[in-house]
């Protein structure tokens, strides 16, 4: 089936099998491999993307279901060779280890910004619960979304 | 003054390739005419495999080729076991199936298609007639006279057994005044579950006879070895690669059949082969963590100081041993005691084989095990005598030192376990908290406080007590351009030693931690190495780099003796020079390096050029400590558990990166508290597995936890020269029995002194409506 779809700003027109996995198309097609597969089954988050500005786990998303959108990933966010806030604090608050569901649990959090600018660390804990990480305990996580929120809000971006 | 590295917060080298999508992992990379892997794996725990009909999958479009045991047979070595125990029995263990199929998932057939989604497809269409046998599941089942056996070559289901005894026994017998507590724990089994599954791609170039393996390993050299034995390769010939690893936790420190057929299936169709494990694949046949019965007795003093333990320990291995399984159960025998100074012991472990997956290494391997049981223990000598858990704790500690030689033979480098226990009830405010929890049960609330003064041993290790050696390389090469190499043996995934390592040298050499460049993981790059696991990577690994950087200057020091007319000794390494130390003398580092490699005057006995390997090996293992306190709330109408708060006070010695330590211990507490409340992986009776996805099985989320409480002391070892002990596993190991411990001390009113994990609220609920059932009291 032809689809098209614009991903971090370039248009792309793809003939893909119709079970195609929009993870796969993204990763396998267009080689964009910031985005991960962690469980196949939509439960870990790692392979969360932005579809038309909502957080969607990509891994239990057909590609012809995204016939149309607009997609960012991982590799979309920083721009003219700036970090992302979140980003910034990802690095900043080492809310990272492994790094593997790194990109999955930024753009969950680019959701929960977008939708609740100064969330409590409840409401960020809450916020992340569809995405795990084995490495950090959460807590460097939740500073760094904190941390991306103060630069917000102090016209950091 | 000079600049500053080591004990600074600094930020990891690593993460801006992680943070903007452009870090590789395995599944990342592509090659030319790569093909892809899948395997058919069995539905039953036990069972004879009468046929295996293939047909529909090879007369699939884009299948290449499937392969069985049997074809393997011969061509393929088994999956190797380098623990050595006396009298252990090592079943062989095939990278598929022959004959007879031992645990569900284990692999039977693999498939090789142009697509990924062509190999899985294929590999369903594989038809295996089975004929079901018993299954062995409960361990102390299988130990019983005439029980279905796991091997049938083998006589009985006993893998090995080990005893450990110290004492005089007859003594604590014969003394009346001790009160004997007996009390049975389970540890349950756990899934690692790192989030990147298990992969590999296997190049094998027929032109030049050479073997390439990526693969999402903790241990590249060791794994390299290994595949050449089992590919009956020349070593030479190999090499492992490691990229990007999406966390390991132990899983990864293994070799795996699937590994030994991807570089067959590389071999045989001389093209690359990629195999990338699914999340269900990785619940079912990555190794498991736990799983032990123990038994214990203890021997206390009416003061609370205990005189004798005993305990019998049941480890289940699997069905097959992975590369050390049967090691894990004898790190929990040698741990045992924990922070106690308990002159009589005795601990006989038995490894148990059952239709399950192997256990192996997860984070802690053994010792949390350990630590649970001597923890679980001294709260049990506080309810029997009705005294205060940190009252018996205090009346057990040794007295504070070096080299404090325990009945279970191992030498604990340090010990100062008063200092972060005093620091965490402070930190906790303990007394308070006392005095909360006594005014809310007169209210008919549950409230828990629970202690664990934890010591876990790290920095592995001493190579007299590793299978395959203990020791670890660093390789530090000064670049002609002034810029610095450094080459390590250890495998970090996760654990942030491209930084670490970078401190350590920069602050060495005096260069700035951005002109330091940190390589490891490529067995071609890094001359030799063991890997990253048992909290080594920066204790062992780090020293050895240490020491290079040292012969580094050692070398350079003499060239710019020459230079400035200055005895060798003379001269420090700061800000990029090379000066007196009262600096009235000094030379740029970078005229050094030219001097180095120009090598126009070379000081007598010299060579020219910049780069010194060092192999370090160390002469003990370090010992860290500390205690954790947890404070937990409990529903008195669903039976749930709110863990309110956590503190933890972490010895491991001298902290290079408090950011870091940091991040391992928050991780290591999500892992430990975990298993205590939610995490448990089940089998049916008939060796189904109830939890294979993430829907069943419990990963701890951002919501489970409260703020953590970190705080450390700092006790330097003397076993390396960087005084440091390793603190990977310090927070799972402390937490599992600190949140076990709240939450019986919650349930004290009720009279209930022990409930198993994990600590459900169905269990809980039980407890509080007078119907104990299994696992309580």
């Amino acid at each position: 089936m032809r689809i098209q779809v614009k991903v971090n700003g370039t248009a792309f027109e793809s003939d893909v099998e119709p079970r195609l996995l929009l993870v796969h198309y993204l990763r396998d097609v267009l080689d964009l491999t910031g985005t991960h597969i962690g469980c196949e089954t939509s439960l870990c988050g790692a392979c969360t993307v932005l579809v038309n500005g909502h957080a969607v786990k990509s891994c239990t998303l057909l590609a012809v279901q995204a016939n149309g959108a607009e997609i960012t990933t991982i590799e979309g966010l920083a721009s003219d060779g700036k970090l992302h806030p979140l980003q910034q604090g990802f690095w900043e608050e080492h809310g990272l280890q492994c790094g593997f569901c790194t990109p999955g649990m930024i753009l969950a959090a680019h959701q929960l910004l977008s939708r609740n600018p100064h969330p409590t660390e409840a409401e960020i804990r809450k916020g992340l619960e569809g995405n795990l990480c084995r490495c950090t305990g959460y807590q460097h996580i939740v500073k760094a979304v904190q941390y991306a929120a103060e630069k917000a809000a102090t016209g950091g971006q | 003054m000079a600049t500053k590295y080591l004990g600074e917060r600094i930020k990891r080298k690593e993460d801006p390739r992680l943070i903007q999508g452009r870090g590789h992992y395995v599944d990342d990379l592509k090659l030319g005419g790569m093909a892809h892997l899948a395997f058919a794996r069995s539905p039953h725990a036990h069972a004879r495999i009468k046929s295996i009909d293939a047909g529909a999958a090879v007369a699939t479009p884009g299948v290449l080729a499937v392969y069985t045991g049997e074809e393997l047979k011969g061509q393929v070595g088994f999956v190797p076991c380098a623990a050595g125990l006396e009298g252990l029995k090592i079943p062989d263990h095939p990278c598929l199936a022959t004959g007879t199929v031992h645990y569900l998932g284990e692999p039977v057939a693999a498939v090789v298609a142009t697509s990924r989604y062509g190999a899985r497809d294929a590999a369903e269409k594989i038809e295996v007639d089975y004929e079901p046998l018993p299954a062995v599941l409960d361990m102390e089942k299988a130990l019983v006279k005439g029980s279905p056996r796991v091997h049938e070559h083998l006589t009985d289901n006993t893998a090995f057994v080990a005893k450990l005894e110290a004492g005089d026994w007859n003594a604590v017998r014969q003394d009346a005044s001790l009160k004997v507590i007996k009390q049975r724990l389970i540890n349950q089994r756990l899934a690692p579950a790192s989030m990147e599954t298990r992969g590999v791609v296997a190049s094998y170039s027929p032109g030049e006879d050479t073997l390439t393996v990526w693969s999402s390993t903790q241990i590249p050299h060791i794994l390299k070895t290994q595949l050449a034995i089992m590919s009956k390769l020349d070593e030479a010939r190999c090499r492992v690669i490691t990229p990007e690893v999406g966390g390991g936790f132990g899983s990864k420190l293994n070799v795996y059949g699937e590994e030994g057929v991807a570089c067959f299936a590389s071999r045989k169709l001389g093209r690359p082969v990629k195999w990338i494990e699914g999340r269900r694949e990785n619940m079912l046949a990555t190794i498991h963590g736990r799983d032990q019965i123990n038994d214990l007795e203890i021997y206390a003093k009416p003061d609370g100081k205990v005189a004798g333990f005993r305990c019998r320990i049941l480890a289940s291995m699997g069905a097959y041993h992975q590369l050390l399984t049967p090691a894990i159960p004898t790190l929990t025998a040698l741990m045992i005691l924990g922070a106690y100074d308990i002159k009589n012991v005795f601990v006989e472990t038995v490894g148990v084989f059952t239709n399950e997956m192997s256990t192996d290494a997860y984070r802690g391997a053994g010792r949390p095990e350990a630590t649970y049981i001597i923890e679980r223990a001294m709260d049990l000598v506080a309810f029997e005598l009705k005294m205060d858990p940190v009252e018996v704790r205090r009346k057990n500690f040794p007295s504070s030192g070096k080299d404090i030689s325990m009945a279970t033979g191992v030498v604990y480098d340090t010990a100062n376990y008063e200092k972060p226990l005093k620091k965490a009830l402070r930190l906790a405010g303990y007394n308070r908290l006392r005095k909360e929890q006594e005014r809310l049960r007169k209210k008919g609330k549950y409230l828990g406080i629970g202690v664990s003064t934890y010591v876990e041993i790290c920095a592995m290790g001493p190579s007299s007590r590793m299978p395959g050696g203990g020791w670890e390389s660093g390789t530090v090469r000064v670049e002609p351009t002034g810029k610095v190499t450094v080459l390590s043996g250890t495998s970090p995934h996760g654990q942030g030693e491209e930084t670490t390592f970078a401190q350590i040298v920069a602050e060495q050499l005096g260069v700035s931690f951005d002109d330091v460049t940190v390589y490891h993981g490529d067995t071609s790059v890094v001359p030799m190495g063991i890997g990253t696991f048992g909290s080594r990577t920066t204790a062992v690994g780090g020293s050895a780099i240490y020491y290079a950087s040292e012969r580094i200057k050692k070398k350079m020091a003499k060239f710019a003796a020459a230079r400035l007319g200055v005895k060798p000794g003379e001269l420090l390494f700061r800000d990029g020079k090379i000066e007196t130390s009262d600096g009235a003398k000094s030379v740029p580092f970078g005229s050094i390096v030219v001097d180095a490699y120009s090598a126009k005057t070379l000081p007598a006995g010299v060579e020219p050029g910049l780069f010194e390997q060092f192999v370090f090996e160390p002469p003990n293992y370090t010992y860290p400590f500390g205690a954790h306190i947890a404070v937990v709330e409990i529903d008195e109408e669903t039976g749930e558990v709110r863990l309110r708060d956590y503190f933890a006070v972490d010895d491991c010695g001298r902290i290079l990166n408090p950011l870091l330590v940091d991040g391992q211990i928050h991780g290591g507490l999500a892992q430990g508290i975990g298993q205590a409340l939610w995490e448990e992986h089940v089998y049916d009776e008939s060796g189904q597995l109830l939890t294979g996805t993430f829907m069943d099985y419990a990963l701890p989320k951002a919501g489970c936890f409260p703020w953590f409480h970190t705080a450390n002391t700092e006790t330097r070892t003397p076993v390396n020269p960087l005084g440091v002990k390793g603190v990977g596993e310090a927070g799972t190991i402390g937490s599992t029995p600190a949140v076990v411990n709240a939450v019986v001390d919650a349930l004290r009113p009720l009279g209930v002194r022990h409930v198993d994990m994990p600590l459900k609220p169905e269990k809980i609920w039980k407890l509080m409506k007078g119907n104990a059932g299994d696992g309580g009291r």
